[in-house]
């Protein structure tokens, strides 16, 4: 467990560091994710390594952003305020998202013979 | 009453609602059950009735929106064990997820521009369909309110969850690769789930999809709202 710890958080540190650098406007956490699947595809780190930690983090992703949600109950009159904004953006946004990237995937594939059944 | 205020007691209730939310739905198969969601509304609902500030509960809530940031960086192993699938499929794979990532990016924007949202708002919605550790991250590099963004990310997982296949099927997407992508692209980890429960074919392409879209929409975000003049 301490190593999978030292993997994670070192992946994690060192993203906070590209960050810290560059000034990129990038979450840390994505860099250190990038990172992870790096590290893992060039052999640096073995699989069994992080797996342990890594599977319990990513079974329970929801769990963690509970306090954040909680956080809502400091922005109720935000919402109240812009209420159709909020809703009506996310429904629409969320329906072309899903009819849009379906799409794309069946014609890209149709006109690409390797992908065909 | 006071006790009510300590860190440990709030810590706890906040484990034991999810977990018996979570076996409850689990039982159930009720998809409106869903845990993350009604732990947060019970919560909010019992620190408003007994007067509890936000601050105070957030002593403890912070150890555990505190392992958000690692867990992002767990996904890394996930995307690794799908590198395979992805080149076997780069080309019509990376389209679909850059031209959805954009659709929804720039049509959140302009719905809610038109609305006359405001750009924090805006920046909050942005985000909306990868998932939530994502998005909190994204929404506050760019301005917005991250526990805006992660309420709504929930709301935009649920409506994937319960009426997503619905969706696919009247929009005439009927390859279940691609049913797979679009649930992962636009609704993330609860659509995901959704799709792991028909099969995990399907699981695996909704996950390639989060992952994919979450990356993209982290890079992307920042630099949509600033060409279209929000940030």
């Amino acid at each position: 467990m301490v190593r999978q710890c030292a993997i994670l958080f070192g992946c994690l540190a060192l993203g906070e560091l590209i960050v810290f650098l560059t000034g990129i406007k990038l979450p840390s956490s994505i860099i250190g994710m990038i990172l992870l699947t790096s590290f893992l595809k060039f052999g640096l780190i073995k699989l069994e390594w992080i797996k342990g930690l890594s599977d319990f983090l990513v079974a329970n992703l929801g769990f963690f952003f509970v306090p954040s949600g909680v956080g809502l109950m400091l922005f109720f009159d935000i919402i109240a305020a812009q209420f159709w904004p909020i809703a009506i953006a996310t429904f629409v946004s969320t329906v072309l998202v899903l009819v849009v990237t379906g799409w794309t995937h069946q014609i890209m594939r149709k006109g690409n013979g390797i992908f065909r059944k | 009453m006071e006790y009510l205020e300590n860190k440990f007691f709030l810590l706890a209730i906040t484990f034991g609602i999810y977990f018996v939310t979570r076996e409850l739905q689990r039982r159930s198969g009720w998809v409106l059950l869903n845990p993350i969601l009604i732990t947060i509304a019970l919560l909010i609902i019992f620190l408003k009735s007994f007067d509890i500030s936000y601050e105070t509960y957030n002593e403890g809530g912070y150890l555990i929106e505190f392992w958000l940031r690692p867990a992002v960086v767990a996904l890394g192993v996930p995307l690794y064990l799908q590198l395979e699938l992805i080149k076997k499929q780069i080309v019509p794979i990376v389209v679909s997820q850059l031209i959805g990532c954009m659709v929804g990016i720039v049509s959140v924007v302009i719905v809610a521009k038109l609305f006359d949202a405001s750009p924090e708002v805006i920046c909050s919605l942005a985000p909306k369909s990868v998932t939530t550790p994502i998005a909190m991250e994204v929404s506050k590099a760019t301005g917005g309110i991250p526990s805006l963004t992660a309420a709504v990310v929930v709301v935009v997982g649920l409506f994937g969850a319960i009426c997503g296949f619905k969706v696919l099927q009247i929009g005439r997407v009927g390859s279940p690769i691609a049913q797979g992508l679009s649930m992962g692209t636009a609704t993330h980890a609860v659509g995901t789930s959704a799709a792991m429960e028909i099969s995990s074919k399907y699981g695996a392409y909704a996950s390639l999809g989060l992952t994919l879209n979450g990356v993209l929409t982290a890079i992307f975000t920042p630099i949509v709202l600033r060409l279209m003049g929000v940030i």
